[in-house]
Order: structure tokens, then C-alpha cells, then sequence
């Protein structure tokens, strides 16, 4: 018997719905809880003195200029270099076989867990170049983690550009570096914002990549080859190892509440940016 | 009277398919050729040749020669970005890029190297006046262009090919997405500016050949079948092909 499509109308806006509904509530479930348990440990002086007795006392202060310091070095090394892997390969380079591979390539690498890139920067940056425990061998490990987040990301926001504005640029007399210049990348730009933004996501939350490449001190770095301690670790290390867990909660609500801050200035960057040219 | 551009034996290839055959002829300056011919039948490729469009995809080639100015524009060392600073086109959809009309005007004389800012100003009043726009936008300059309607838009387009100050101008059936009123204004602008250019203009559309070019020329399955004045081909063509399709019968 065929249904009505009334009633499937009816249906589809129902699972639909629920669905959505399902999905926000999980959300802000999770938010409110950390929130909840974690918002009376924060006021100025947790955020701003360091942590004594292995963080079972004192604030975060230290852990907070590692979540800043590592992230920031990771992006200030992948951003540059993505986003002109990317330019390469979608504007300078034909379709052929190896693009294909190397796109295949950097898709594959986006999948590996982290601990894997957390192993290799081990080894490679901490052991074979000798860096250490440092900020600088776990921003650099970070940093080949989300290169091909942002890689992807940026291929797509450039190719999204259309193709009638490639070619009023070239008829006009621009070179292909002009017409990258002048009318790609600025179109290109939120597409690309959203990809480093998913960057700096997946590095301020990244613990095991970080435990094997920057360590877990304490201590206030005094340069990029001291050891660091991010607030996703400190929460990992403060709760796995029973030391607090009011500060855990504490340091977990201040993670989410960046990461919320940070997404809203991108926003709202973006937003003042597309306003201006449309 | 003096060719600008001399067509030599034009044969272009995509994908293996041959899409025009041996096209020769001679393109007069300060004059308007109207190019016609059905859809499919290589006019949009052949005008796309005179600017070297067409290589920006892969999978084209072509054999023969174009000479502009006596030039071969396809002979190795010749530039592509120097040809297409003196041959401008206007495309079938206009395409404001996603910035001020200021901003689409001096977008060529920028990329010329011009950074003086009177010089600028003077070439985007001088070139909207040509396009018949001036007055309509005079006082919105930094309006994005893409709020502008579609025939302001194709008007702006063919604003941004003059601010480049060509010696050719390519059109790309400028007004096939456009209203009689808009129309009217660029074939208006056209015969103004035919004093100063050599204009090109495909067209779907026959009347505006019969309306507005010097010469035409009809094009059918990548053959060029007949050129000469507007008033003979119009009347007198010499194929029949020419006659079927000027009087309506097919296309």
C-alpha cells in the first residue's frame, strides 16, 4: 500500500528532526557536565598560577602557555606550508597520476591516529635530531599531524573558486601567480580559515602526540627546547592518575571554553571578511 | 586596407576532435566582425584562439598560424599574458569578480604596473563613460560589483576589458543572458567604440550581427562558409547554407 506523502512528509521531518535533536542535546550534554563540574575550580588565580604538588594544588598557568606555544608553532610551520602544497597541486600542476597519488597520499595520512605521529616524532625529532622533550619537537610533530587537514581543506576552498573568475583574470592580462594573488586566494580565504581552524582544534586537544614530543614538565618553558605540559595532558595525567580530579574538571572547562573563544573570533573574522567584498 | 588579425589555416583540435578546419581569413581594424553560426559550430573556439584562452585547457591544439600585427601569436616566445593585454574579452556570462566596480576596473591597469591613483581614477570614469555606465554608478564606486544587475554587469565587464586600453575587443555573445534594453546599450557602446578598436563579436543572435557589424562571418560545423560586408551577407549570400541560416530556416 503506498503511503500518503503527507504522512511521509510528516515522517521524514520527524526522524530528520530527531535526529538533529539527538545530536544537540549529546553536545550540550557534555558541555554543561564539564562545565558544571569544572566552572567553580576557575577564577583568575587558576588560571594564572602554576601548579603546585603535581597539580593537585595551584592553578594552571604553565599548562595554559603550553596549549597557546605548541598550537602556534604547529600552525605558524603547517599553515605556510599547506596552503602552498595545496595552491601547487590545484593550480600549477595538471591532473595526472602522481597529483592523484600524492592527494591519496595526504588522505591517508590525515586518518593515522595521532599516537602514530607521536611516535614517529619520537623518534625522529626527539631522538634523531636531538631536540628532547621540547616545545620545539612537539610543535613540529603537530604540525605534520594537521598538514594534511589543512592541505585538504585548502584544495577544496580553491578549487570552490569558480572557474569564470580564473578566466576574467587571465583574459585580463594576469599571470597565474597574479590570478593566485589577487582573486583565488582571497576567495579562497574562508575555506582555508576553516582548515586551520580544524588545525588548531586537533592540536590544543591532542594528548598522545604531545605526551612523546613535548613531555609533561611543569615547569615554566624559558625557551622552545624546554620540555611543556598542554592543558589536554595535564587533564589526562590529573585524572588518570587520581591526583585531582576537581582540577581535571577545571582545567577540561577551560580547554572547552578556549577552543568555544577562539571559534567565535574566527567566526567572526570570516564574517567581517565576506561582508566587505559581497 | 590593413588585416589586424590574419587567420592562416586554422585547425583546432580538442580531445583529438577537430573543431575547426582550415579557417582563413583576414579581420580588418576599426571594424565590428559579427561571427554567427549554430550553436556547436566552433565560434566560441575560434575567438578563444585569438587570445590563447584555449590553452588554458588541457587537451587543446591547434595548427596554422594567427598573425596580429604581422605576429605569429602562437610562435614560441611570443606571450601569452603581453597578447592578452592588447586582446580583451568579454564572456557570454558577465562575471563581476568578487570586489568593488573601482576594484574590477583597475584590476588590468593594475596588473599593468599603473599604481598612480588620478591615473586610475581617470581610466575608471573614462571607461565607464565608454560603457555607457557612468552615470548609473558614478556615485557607488565601491559597491561590490556582484550587486549590480546582470546587464550593469556585462556592461562593467566590457568597462574592465576597455580600462586595459586593447587594440582588440572579443565578445562571447555579450547579450545572450540579457534584456533588449541592455542590449541596446552595448551595441550602442560597440558602434561608438569601433572608431578606436577592432571588435569581434559572436553572436547567437542574427539580427545583432545584421544590426550593428561591419562584416560577418558564418560559421558552420567548424568551417568558416562565407565572410564578407553585413549587407551582402544579409541579402546576397553566395551559399546556400548561408541563406538557409540568415533567413531562419535552420539554426
Amino acid at each position: 500500500m503506498r503511503i500518503r506523502p503527507r504522512y511521509t512528509q510528516w515522517l521524514a521531518v520527524t526522524i530528520l528532526g530527531g535526529a538533529t535533536i539527538l545530536t544537540l542535546a549529546v553536545l550540550v550534554f557534555i558541555i554543561v557536565f564539564v562545565l558544571e563540574k569544572g566552572l567553580p575550580v576557575v577564577n583568575f588565580g587558576f588560571l594564572f598560577t602554576n601548579a603546585e604538588d603535581m597539580g593537585r594544588a595551584g592553578g594552571i598557568f604553565t599548562t595554559l602557555i603550553g596549549t597557546i606555544v605548541l598550537p602556534l608553532l604547529a600552525i605558524i610551520v603547517a599553515a605556510p606550508l599547506g596552503i602552498s602544497t595545496a595552491v601547487y597541486l590545484t593550480e600549477y600542476t595538471v591532473e595526472t597520476r602522481a597529483t592523484k597519488i600524492i592527494r591519496f597520499g595526504t588522505d591517508c595520512l590525515a586518518g593515522i591516529p595521532s599516537i602514530i605521529f607521536g611516535l614517529f616524532g619520537f623518534i625522529f625529532f626527539v631522538t634523531t635530531l636531538g631536540l628532547g622533550w621540547s616545545i620545539l619537537s612537539g610543535g613540529l610533530t603537530l604540525a605534520v599531524m594537521i598538514l594534511p587537514t589543512i592541505i585538504r581543506t585548502t584544495e577544496e576552498a580553491v578549487k570552490a573558486v569558480p572557474k569564470s573568475y580564473r578566466q576574467v583574470s587571465f583574459s585580463l592580462g594576469a599571470t597565474r601567480w597574479q590570478t593566485v594573488k589577487r582573486v583565488i586566494l582571497p576567495n579562497a580565504l574562508p575555506g582555508i580559515l576553516t582548515g586551520i581552524m580544524l588545525g588548531i582544534g586537533r592540536s590544543i586537544g591532542e594528548t598522545a602526540a604531545v605526551i612523546f614530543t613535548a613531555g609533561s614538565s611543569l615547569r615554566m618553558p624559558s625557551s622552545v627546547f624546554d620540555s611543556t605540559r598542554t592543558m589536554a595532558v595535564h587533564f589526562y595525567i590529573l585524572a588518570r592518575e587520581g591526583i585531582s580530579s576537581e582540577n581535571a574538571y577545571g582545567t577540561a572547562a577551560t580547554l572547552i571554553i578556549a577552543v568555544l573563544a577562539i571559534n567565535l573570533t574566527a567566526y567572526w573574522m570570516m564574517g567581517r571578511f565576506i561582508a566587505k567584498r559581497s | 586596407m590593413d588585416a589586424k588579425f590574419d587567420i592562416q589555416d586554422l585547425n583546432v583540435y580538442w580531445d583529438g576532435n577537430l573543431l575547426l578546419k582550415k579557417v582563413t581569413l583576414r579581420i580588418p581594424s576599426c571594424q565590428i566582425l559579427g561571427v554567427i553560426g549554430p550553436a556547436g559550430s566552433g565560434k566560441t573556439t575560434f575567438i578563444r584562439s585569438l587570445d590563447r584562452m584555449n590553452e588554458l585547457e588541457p587537451g587543446f591544439k591547434m595548427e596554422g598560424r594567427i598573425l596580429l600585427d604581422g605576429e605569429d601569436i602562437y610562435a614560441p616566445g611570443y606571450d601569452a599574458v603581453t597578447l592578452r593585454k592588447k586582446v580583451g574579452m568579454v564572456f557570454a556570462l558577465p562575471v563581476a569578480l568578487p570586489m568593488s566596480i573601482y576594484e574590477n576596473i583597475v584590476y588590468g591597469p593594475r596588473l599593468a604596473g599603473i599604481r598612480n591613483h588620478d591615473q586610475l581614477g581617470g581610466l575608471v570614469e573614462q571607461s565607464l563613460q565608454a560603457a555607457f555606465m557612468w552615470d548609473e554608478v558614478k556615485d557607488r564606486l565601491e559597491m561590490s560589483g556582484l550587486r549590480l544587475s546582470g546587464g550593469q554587469q556585462q556592461r562593467l565587464c566590457l568597462a574592465r576589458v576597455l580600462a586595459m586600453e586593447p587594440e582588440v575587443i572579443l565578445l562571447d555573445e555579450p547579450c545572450s543572458g540579457l534584456d533588449p534594453i541592455s542590449t541596446a546599450k552595448i551595441e550602442e557602446a560597440l558602434t561608438a567604440l569601433k572608431k578606436k578598436y577592432t571588435i569581434i563579436l559572436v553572436t547567437n543572435n542574427t539580427k545583432q550581427a545584421a544590426r550593428i557589424a561591419d562584416q560577418t562571418a558564418f560559421f558552420l560545423m567548424g568551417e568558416l562558409i562565407e565572410i564578407g560586408p553585413t549587407d551582402r551577407i544579409f541579402t546576397a549570400p553566395i551559399h546556400k547554407q548561408t541563406d538557409d541560416y540568415v533567413t531562419g530556416r535552420f539554426g
